[in-house]
Formats: structure tokens, sequence, C-alpha cells
């Protein structure tokens, strides 16, 4: 069955002259795609130390502190699932395509919150409850 | 009279890409008998489930493998759409197909570049992964990930693929299949490649389908079973037909998934224009009361999700049959007789997924 012996040798040497299928990493870098799940990345302004991206995430990754004030990051625990985007409710978490840079130690991100808690309303009034922040049900896009 | 000797093999061994033990029993160059042992990097899903929200599993279903990651989420979202009576959108079921069949060839090239290298033809592996890469690339494009799709969701999907990027794929994939074809003609015709496949490791037609083998192996051994004729999500809808080979061969295997890739790219043709406009996901409520079993085509051979709730949001039962696992034995019978260079070889036919068999 060797009907063309030399068919192996067509393709070797196609690929002796051609240039390299692969780039030339730091000095040249692949273009990112739009969807490219990358790193987590929040906008701390808008962060109302809710705690549902602390609940919500499946290898636990995420760390709210509300009394301290920070959001925090474990990225080497972070799958990129994007989870938390989805269920963020004012949408301050977002999905980056870039990736997280190699560390040579494992350490928490930690973000610091300026957000203050509005103060507590006076009781009287029985029926006006604070509404909780509900989880937006579509899938976020970035 | 030769005498014999036990040889063991694995679980490190420079040709297996994850941890199994085989006690190959020699008698001269040939084995008589191989002794496989598990249990090397048992994970235990099975009992996360009890402990996980239904709709959180997702994410760890599609990490059973990280190969075909995409059928596994899909899988387990199936067996729950079905538990809890969900009819999901038709752009959903469309896309799910897309991605599935994406899926499958990535995984078969990946396969095809291990085998040449198992038989020491460095330059076909490289080949092979060189091409597999445009599909990597179109897989990113569309769902986020490399590998790891992340996109499916009960009752849908997790993100929607704009149209304009749907109608850009059939071009990029015309350009993957014109770069295959001469790389899947050496390994058709090219001598030494024969000679390290043909007529090793033979698997009779009665032995695969008593021993329950699944898959490439089965259709390698001539029986036409393929689970997508089941018409799973836009599958009633697209032409499939069973690729097999008779031979029962590594030759054989191999050329069910060359054939099986270039099936791949005549599906993707028919889905892609089709594709409806509408929504992609649904909203879901309740938790799943009731069991089901889920049957799915993955480019290993047929998987099997069991799952079993009862009105809670945690999954009473979790279930897993994953095509390695149902491809051990018809491996354990390739080998009697084989010769021990051969083993290698044989053993990387089945397409082995050590960590999704135990899970």
């Amino acid at each position: 069955m060797t009907k063309h012996p030399l068919k192996m040798t067509k393709v070797a040497l196609e690929n002796l002259f051609q240039k390299p299928a692969t780039v030339p990493y730091p000095a040249v870098r692949k273009p990112v795609y739009a969807a490219t799940r990358g790193r987590i990345a929040i906008e701390e302004a808008k962060c109302i130390l809710c705690l549902i991206c602390d609940k919500k995430c499946p290898t636990g990754a995420i760390k709210v502190d509300r009394p301290g004030k920070t959001w925090a990051i474990d990225r080497l625990l972070c799958i990129q699932c994007g989870y938390c985007v989805e269920v963020c409710p004012k949408k301050c978490l977002g999905m980056e395509n870039l990736y997280s840079p190699p560390v040579s130690a494992k350490a928490m991100d930690v973000v610091n919150v300026p957000f203050t808690p509005p103060p507590p309303k006076p009781k009287p009034p029985p029926a006006s409850a604070t509404p909780a922040a509900t989880p937006a049900p579509e899938a976020g896009k970035e | 009279m030769a005498n014999r000797t036990v040889i063991p093999f694995g679980p490190q061994h420079p040709v297996l890409p994850e941890p199994i033990h085989l006690d190959l029993v020699i008698e001269d160059e040939h084995v008589v008998e191989a002794i496989p042992s598990f249990g090397f990097i048992h994970r235990g899903l099975e009992k996360l489930a009890e402990k996980r929200d239904f709709t959180e599993f997702t994410f760890v279903a599609e990490r059973i493998c990280g190969i075909c990651s995409y059928i596994h989420g899909m899988g387990y979202c199936q067996a729950i759409e079905s538990v809890m009576g969900l009819e999901i959108p038709e752009r959903a079921k469309w896309l799910r197909t897309m991605w599935a069949e994406l899926s499958r060839m990535h995984s078969h090239m990946m396969w095809l570049g291990l085998l040449g290298d198992a038989f020491g033809f460095e330059n076909l592996f490289m080949a092979f992964w060189r091409v597999r890469e445009g599909l990597l690339d179109i897989i990113e494009e569309t769902s986020g990930g490399r590998v790891i799709f992340g996109a499916a969701k009960v009752g849908g999907i997790r993100r929607d693929v704009p149209d304009d990027l749907l109608a850009r794929i059939p071009a990029q994939l015309a350009k993957i299949e014109a770069e295959m074809r001469p790389i899947t003609d050496v390994f058709r015709d090219d001598f030494s490649v024969r000679q390290r496949l043909c007529g090793v490791g033979v698997l009779s037609q009665k032995d695969a389908y008593d021993l329950g083998a699944v898959g490439p192996v089965l259709r390698g051994s001539g029986v036409a079973v393929d689970t997508r004729l089941e018409g799973y999500a836009a599958y009633d809808r697209v032409q499939v037909e069973p690729i097999v080979e008779s031979d029962g061969d590594c030759w054989a295997r191999a050329m069910v998934r060359i054939r099986e890739v270039y099936q791949s790219f005549e599906i993707l043709k028919q889905v892609l224009p089709n594709v409806p406009a509408g929504p992609v996901d649904m909203k879901v409520t309740g938790a799943p009361n009731g069991e089901f079993f889920a049957r799915l085509e993955q480019p290993r051979g047929e998987v099997i999700y069991y799952v079993k709730g009862s009105g809670k949001k945690q999954l009473d039962r979790f279930r897993v049959r994953t095509p390695t696992f149902a491809n051990i034995p018809p491996l354990l019978k390739m080998l009697q007789g084989c010769q021990l260079a051969d083993v290698p070889v044989i053993v990387l036919t089945i397409d082995p997924c050590i960590s999704c068999a135990e899970r």
C-alpha cells in the first residue's frame, strides 16, 4: 500500500522551509479574543460588599471582608468560570481577556473597597424594609 | 516451555499521559495476560455532587475531563433538563451541537498526534498539533476557553455566539481541512505507519460487542453504534452516519477517528448555516425531582450520565460512566498475545483518559 512513499518527505520539506507556526512569545504576542476568559477584574467603586460572589464561587477563590472593606481573590484558585460575573448585582465584576501574570508565591489579590454602608433607616415605618439586591438571571456579557 | 515473567507497566511510564498500572505477564516477548490496577487519581466527584448546588455542579462536570470537557458539561445539563422537563431554546441546541463537534475534532486530532508520537513519528505528531491549533482558536473565539469551554448551563448555554462570528467559521474550517488532508494521507498510506499499526491489537467484532467496547474501539471492530443517532441536541436534524471499519486492529481505530474528523467537518457545514435566531437560555426555577439516564457520544465513545434528585438543590446521586472505563476490558483482550513493544501503542488506541475513568 505504499502508493506515494514520499508523502511524509513532502510534508517534512514544507515544514523545513516555512516560517515557524509558533510565535516568539515575549517579543510577539498573539492577539487575544474578546471572548477569552482571562482573569476577574473588579471596579471597586461600584462594589457594595454584598458577599454574593464570595458565596457563589465554586472554588471559594473570592473572599469578601465586610468589616475590613476588602474584596480579595486567590488567582491560583480561580478557575475562570465567570459565575461571579453573572451573579454580581452591581455588575462591578468583569472578565478580562488577559491572563493573570505568573507569580512566585501564593497570595491573595486584595482590593480595598470604598463602599460605606448607608446609615440604618429610622425604625417607625414597618412595611418598608430595605429590598435585598437581587442577582440578575441572564448571562453576563462583557 | 518458556518462563513466565511479570513486567510492571505504569503508573509512571514515558508513553502514558495518565497513571494506569498494568501487570504484564510475559512469555518470551509475548503478553499472555494483562492485569490492571486503578485508583491513583480518584477524585470523589460523585460524592461532591451531593454537596453542591445542582447548577454549580456544571462547572465540576465540565472539568471531569480536560479534553472532552464540553460534552461532559452538556451531558450533565441534558440529564438535569430531562429530569426537570425543560425544553431548551433551539439556538442553544444548535450551538451545543456545534461545540460538541468542535470538541470531537480537537480531541481526535490530539489523539492522532499522540499516536504518531507513541510509535516514534515525531514529525507527524507536530504536524497534527499544529493544525489542531486552528481549531482551538475557533473554540476560544466562540466560547472563551481553549479546552474548558465553560459554555454549558442548565437551561441553555452560558454565552451567545454573534452571527458574524458564526458566518466566519466555515472559511476557517475549510482552511484547516485543506491543511489536514496531506497529513492524514500520511497516516493512511505511509509504510512505517502501517507496519506499526496493521494487524496489531486485533479485537474481533464479537469480542468488542461482548466486552462492551464503546466509540471508535467498537466501530473499528465493525459494530455500527453511534449514540449521536439518538438525536439529542440538534443531532436529529443533521445527517450522521456511524463510521465503521472492519479490521479491528490499531490501524482501523485510527482510520475511524480520521474519518470522524472529516465527518465532523460535514456536520458543521450542516449546523453553522442553520443556527436559528432567538434566546440561548431560559429561566430555571425549582430543583430536579426524579431520575434520568443521559447517553451522549464523546470523542472517546459513549458516556452515560445518571442523576437522581428529590426536589432539593443538591442531587441525591450522580453517576458518570466514561468511555475509557468501558474500554478497559476490551483493552485487556487486545493485549493478549501482542508483542511487548506494541503495548504502548495498543494502550493508546483506546484513547485512555484515566482520570475520567476514576472520576
